[in-house]
Formats: structure tokens, C-alpha cells, sequence
């Protein structure tokens, strides 16, 4: 088979694409649940109400878009750039764990400082840690050539290893029975709820003022310009006068502090404190809500909430039919590739190869 | 301390332990490094090492031979492969984009395999792992000792880099391939079929990686676990580069690796009061990273890596 541009891509193509791949990636799944012996119809309607059909489901699902739209922003402008950041699963870590280090290790004094300063404190401290982590590799990756995509993997096992070094340790938190966990943030520090009966959180509110502040970087700033044109092309964009470096390292910021900022959201907006199990692959998941979205910030955040709903709603319908919730994780994994391929024949034509020589 | 850590590496126990860790990176770094000579980055390996753990133990878990097992690894591992070149080669996809979903995908699709074939088992079912060789290699001098104290797997492991290293310097079929990671225009020009060369080199690169995670099920435990690959795969990944894409010096690489992590593990236990263990844990990281750094000035990428081929398109 070999591939032929389409002349125009038709607007039908461009609607029907993605359906088309939700239609196979959910075909794919009903094998896979009848394999385990449920009903698939009743499964896949168990799934979509424990995701969207409550006000409970509705605010779970929202809860956990939260760090997925945080991470899912941080690999889509790093991706932009091409600066393949796939440690965002480490960087969220060295977000939750710097939020507690600001938010908690002080012996409930609060540094003496006003809670408003501290909360401000632990916001930034998440976000620089995060972006720290993620500025060695970039800054390797512009001044020696080092590929950052087996970087910033590794990272994210140095950067699991230290915290539960520190939970072990310096943030130990000694009324926890020997569970693994930090020290709780101050009471006063933590983000509000937005509603009343659920555990929807500020955080919410954050991740979205980060969408459209992305959003507006890359629509209406020189550096979300210089960041695209990197991106597509760092040859040109050095002979249009672009340090490419710089803008690499500007953009491992952002996208490090956008991973570090879902560590903290989920530290003062959920936890409380910092344990080992508390990102199940937030930042892996976050790529691909990233290439889901196309890595338009605004559609992150849509993306986000589809794959939370599949999330939240795999969980409860686990409990009542029994197929085990890792399907959640196969769904999200095959509406990646299906997506993929989706984008791909938009543009292009599968034909049968010719044979060689006509 | 110092006397201590010259006796550990005296003890046969030492190097068998070396050989033990170094065995799933060697298979793994092989299979990398057969994709990316080919001219295909496969960040699937992570994810076929889980699938190829799991379907080799549940292969021999439902009544088969281990070999049984190791074979369906690899098929399982090639299969994986086959879609990852589809992807990648035919419809010339991002290869770090499809590479990360097949991990995803791998991953996923085991753990719920895993989950509806073994509802409700608290302890991981175990198997009847590789036993250590012994008979006659214990009579050999030196090297007798430590070979005999491992798997078959492990010399398995041993014998795939020279293998590799002559099929890709001696063989046509080498030439072909690294002439499609090269130069995939001159290649194809020279009557070589690229996509074919290279959805082959990814199928068997990925089997390799099939049997690096079956090796982890079925000789170093007895059962699935989950999370049970760790990053190992990765580290593969980091390995290929070090090794300047040659057989030789990545296993070398993979050895190196292997001594480091069973002295690591030495270590934390003769000083594990120095620093938390969990630094120890670190250090195979620290060091693919330091590894990458070493080598980046002379890193020898094949000139086609991550450069999808359209024919006839510039």
C-alpha cells in the first residue's frame, strides 16, 4: 500500500474522521468486553452515566480532568515546539511534592508568613519545580544534542524514586501509620470547592485560565509564533533570526510549569498530602489527550474531560459488571491510534501499490 | 568497605547476578537497535516487554513448554511490531506518537487480560520457571561457574549480538537494512523495497522485545506482576544510543549497565545507612542519563532515523 495526497480535504472527510475512529476504537473495546463476559450494550451505557450521567458523575469527571487538562497543556506546547516532553508524569510529582514542601513543611507556623503570600508561594514553588525538572533535558537536548525523550522518560523514574526517598524521610508524615505519605499542607492553603457536595475544586478554575492563557500565547504573542515556527521548521526559524535554543528553554518552562501546577492542584485540591499512587499515569495520559486535541490548548480541554469521563465511569461500571477497569486505559490507548490514523486519511489516500517499474 | 566490595566481585554470585539484570536489556537493546538501524524509532518497547511478560507466562502457565512460551512472546511482541510499522512505515506517522500508543496499548490490553483471566486471585499463580543449566558447563574453567547458574535465556541473550552483528555487516538482508535507514532513496533505487525492509526489521526487533519481557516471567521470577517491567525498556532505548548503534558495543553497554545495577543492589545492602535505598534504586537512571551525555558528541544516528520514506515525495 502506499499513500496519495488528497488533492482537497473534504469537510465531510474532516467530520466523519474522528467519529470513524471512535466508531472503531469502540468496536475494538466491545470484543474485549464480551471476552469478559458482560453485556456490551449495558457496559458501554454503564460507562457513559458513570462518566456524564450525574451530577455526582459530572463533578467526578470534571475533578479528574483537572491535572489531565494541566498535563494534557504541558506536552501539547512542548510538542508545538517539538520538544518531545514525555516527563510530565515526573514533573507533576516535583510539583506535588514542592506544594507540600512550601505548604506544609513549616510545623503548622506557616513560615510566619500571611496565608495568602504562602498560597501564592506554593503555587509558584510547584510550577518552578516542574519546570526545573524539565529544563535539564531541554537545555541537554539544545547544547548537546542529547535526545530528550529517553531524558525526560528516566526523569520521571529518578523523580518517583526521590519522592518516595522524601516520604520516607524529610516529609514523612509520622501519624500516618507507616503508610507512605507526606506531611499535609496547611488547612488554610488548600484550593476551595466550586460546588457544594462534590469535590470539585479551584484547581478546575486554574487549568482552564491556563487553557485560554495558552491559547492566547499561541495566537497573539511573538513567542507563540517563534514556538510554532521552531516547530515546523528550526532551520528557517534560526535564518529568520529565532534563537532556537531560547525558545526551547522558554518553552520547557511553560510546559514543566503547567505539569508542576496539576501536581500541586492535586495536593491543595484534592489530597492534601503527597503519596506514591497518586497519579495513575496522569502525565503519560496527558500525551495523548495532547494528540487528541491536536494540540490546540482550547481542545485540550475537551479532550481532557473525554478521557476523564472514560476514566471515573470505567470505575463505577467495574463495580457493577464486573469487567475489569483497565478497559478504560485500553480505550484511551486505541482512540490514540485511531485518532492518528484518522488525521493521517484525512489528508491522504491509501491505494494499492503499483507494481515497481510501471 | 573497600575490602568487602573486592570479595563481591570475586564471588561467581556477583557475575551471575550481572548476567541476570543484563539478560531482558540485552534482548531489548538488540530489538531497538535491529528498528532503529532500519531507520524507525520504537518507543513501543516499554509496552511489548509487558505483553510479551504476560503472554509467555500465561502460555506456559495454561500447560505449555517454557519454549512454548518464549515463542509465543515473540509473536506476541512481533504482532505489536506489525502494527507499529503499519503506523509508522506505511502510513509514515509521528514514530514517537504511535511508538508511546503501542506502549499504551500493549500495556493496557495486558493488565485487562490479566484482570479477566484472573478475577480474584490475591497471589500472582506461579510456573515452574527456567531452572540454572549446570551439567557439563560446570567442568568449564572460570566462566564455568557463572554460566551454569543461569538460564538458557541468558546465553540465548549472549548469542543474539553476535548474530546480529553478522547478519547486519555480512548478510544481503544487513546491507538492505541498513541501507533503508541510511539512505532510503538510494535503497530504493537499488531495487530494495524500504517499507518491506523496514516493517520486517521492526517484526523482528519487536520479537526481540517479546522475549526481553518473557524472560522477566518465565527465568527471573515465576509470575506477572504488575509494573513488573519498570522502565527497562527505556533504559533500552538509551542503551541503543550509547552503544553508537552497534551490536557489540551495546551489549557491552547492556553488561556495564547490569554490573552497575548489581553492585547498586550490593551496595544498599552493605551501606544502606549512608544514603535511603532508594537512591540506590536511582542509580540505573542517573547513569542512562550520564551514559546519553557521554556519547552525545559523537553519536553516529543512522542518517534516515524518524524520517518517515513517501515515495516519490521529497
Amino acid at each position: 500500500m502506499r499513500l496519495e495526497r488528497r488533492e482537497t480535504a473534504s469537510r465531510t472527510a474532516l467530520v466523519l474522521a474522528p467519529l470513524a475512529a471512535i466508531g472503531v476504537t469502540l468496536l475494538v473495546c466491545a470484543l474485549l468486553v464480551a471476552w469478559a463476559g458482560a453485556p456490551v450494550g449495558r457496559t458501554y451505557l454503564l460507562l457513559l452515566e458513570g462518566g456524564f450521567g450525574s451530577r455526582f458523575a459530572l463533578t467526578e469527571t470534571l475533578t479528574r480532568a483537572t491535572p489531565l487538562i494541566l498535563t494534557g497543556l504541558a506536552v501539547a506546547v512542548a510538542f508545538r515546539a517539538r520538544l518531545f516532553n514525555i516527563g510530565a508524569e515526573g514533573q507533576f510529582y516535583a510539583g506535588a511534592l514542592a506544594a507540600v514542601a512550601v505548604g506544609g513543611l513549616h510545623q503548622g507556623t506557616g513560615f510566619g508568613l500571611p496565608d495568602s503570600l504562602l498560597y501564592g508561594l506554593m503555587v509558584l514553588a510547584a510550577m518552578g519545580a516542574g519546570a526545573l525538572l524539565l529544563i535539564v533535558p531541554a537545555w541537554l537536548k539544545t547544547r548537546l544534542a542529547v535526545d530528550e525523550v529517553v531524558t525526560t522518560l528516566l526523569l520521571n523514574f529518578v523523580a518517583l524514586l526521590f519522592v518516595s526517598a522524601m516520604l520516607d524521610g524529610p516529609m514523612k508524615d509520622p501519624t500516618a501509620l507507616g503508610w507512605p505519605q507526606s506531611v499535609a499542607i496547611k488547612p488554610e492553603l488548600e484550593f476551595g470547592r466550586l460546588l457544594e457536595r462534590s469535590r470539585l475544586h479551584s484547581g478546575f478554575l486554574w487549568a482552564i485560565g491556563a487553557a485560554l492563557v495558552l491559547q492566547w500565547i499561541n495566537r497573539a504573542t511573538a513567542l507563540g509564533f517563534e514556538m510554532s515556527a521552531v516547530g515546523s521548521n528550526p532551520r528557517a526559524a534560526s535564518f529568520l533570526g529565532m534563537r532556537v535554543s531560547a525558545v526551547m528553554l522558554k518553552t520547557a518552562v511553560i510546559s514543566g510549569a503547567l505539569a508542576g501546577l496539576a501536581g500541586a492542584a492535586e495536593v491543595a485540591g484534592r489530597t492534601g498530602y503527597v503519596t506514591l499512587d497518586m497519579s495513575p499515569g496522569y502525565g503519560y495520559t496527558g500525551i495523548v489527550i495532547a494528540m487528541l486535541a491536536g494540540l490546540s490548548p482550547l481542545r485540550v480541554v475537551v479532550a481532557a474531560i473525554f478521557v476523564a469521563g472514560i476514566l471515573v465511569g470505567a470505575d463505577s461500571m467495574s463495580r457493577v459488571v464486573g469487567v475489569p477497569n483497565y478497559i478504560a486505559d485500553v480505550i484511551v490507548a486505541v482512540s490514540l491510534l485511531t485518532m492518528l490514523v484518522a488525521s493521517l486519511l484525512v489528508q491522504y489516500r491509501l491505494r494499492p501499490s503499483r507494481p515497481t517499474g510501471t | 568497605m573497600m575490602p568487602d566490595l573486592l570479595d563481591t566481585l570475586g564471588t561467581a554470585t556477583f557475575w551471575v547476578a550481572v548476567l541476570r539484570i543484563a539478560t531482558p536489556l540485552i534482548l531489548g537493546t538488540m530489538g531497538v537497535l535491529l528498528c532503529e538501524r532500519a531507520g524507525v524509532l520504537n518507543l513501543g518497547i516499554e509496552g511489548i516487554m509487558v505483553a510479551g511478560a504476560f503472554s509467555g507466562w500465561f502460555v506456559v502457565f495454561v500447560g505449555n513448554d517454557l519454549w512454548v512460551g518464549v515463542a509465543a512472546a515473540a509473536l506476541v511482541g512481533a504482532a505489536f511490531g506489525l502494527l507499529h510499522g503499519w503506523l509508522t512505515v506505511t502510513l509514515a506517522l509521528s514514530q514517537h506518537v504511535s511508538g508511546l500508543g503501542i506502549t499504551l496499548f500493549a500495556t493496557s490490553l495486558s493488565y485487562y487480560s490479566y484482570r479477566v483471566l484472573f478475577p480474584k486471585v490475591s497471589s500472582p499463580p506461579t510456573i515452574t520457571p527456567f531452572g540454572e543449566m549446570h551439567g557439563w558447563l560446570d567442568s568449564v574453567p572460570v566462566v564455568g561457574p557463572v554460566l551454569a547458574a543461569l538460564t538458557p535465556l541468558t546465553l540465548l541473550a549472549l548469542a543474539v549480538a553476535p548474530v546480529l552483528a553478522w547478519l547486519l555487516n555480512r548478510t544481503p538482508a544487513g546491507l538492505a537494512l541498513r541501507a533503508v535507514g541510511e539512505n532510503p532513496a538510494a535503497a530504493e533505487s537499488a531495487g530494495i523495497s524500504v517499507g518491506a525492509v523496514r516493517i520486517a526489521a521492526i517484526a523482528a526487533g519487536s520479537a526481540l522485545m517479546g522475549v526481553a519481557g518473557a524472560f522477566l516471567t518465565t527465568a527471573a521470577f515465576n509470575a506477572f506482576f504488575f509494573n513488573m517491567v519498570n522502565g527497562r525498556g527505556w533504559v533500552c532505548v538509551a542503551l541503543v544510543v550509547f552503544g553508537s548503534w552497534r551490536p557489540g558495543k551495546a551489549l557491552l553497554g547492556a553488561l556495564l549497565f547490569g554490573f552497575f545495577d548489581a553492585l547498586q543492589l550490593r551496595l544498599a545492602q552493605s551501606a544502606g545507612d549512608v544514603l535511603p535505598y532508594q537512591f540506590w534504586l536511582m542509580l540505573p537512571f542517573v547513569l542512562s542519563i550520564l551514559a546519553l551525555i557521554a556519547v552525545s558528541r559523537k553519536a553516529a544516528y543512522p542518517q534516515a532515523l524518524m524520517k518517515p520514506w513517501r515515495k516519490g515525495e521529497r
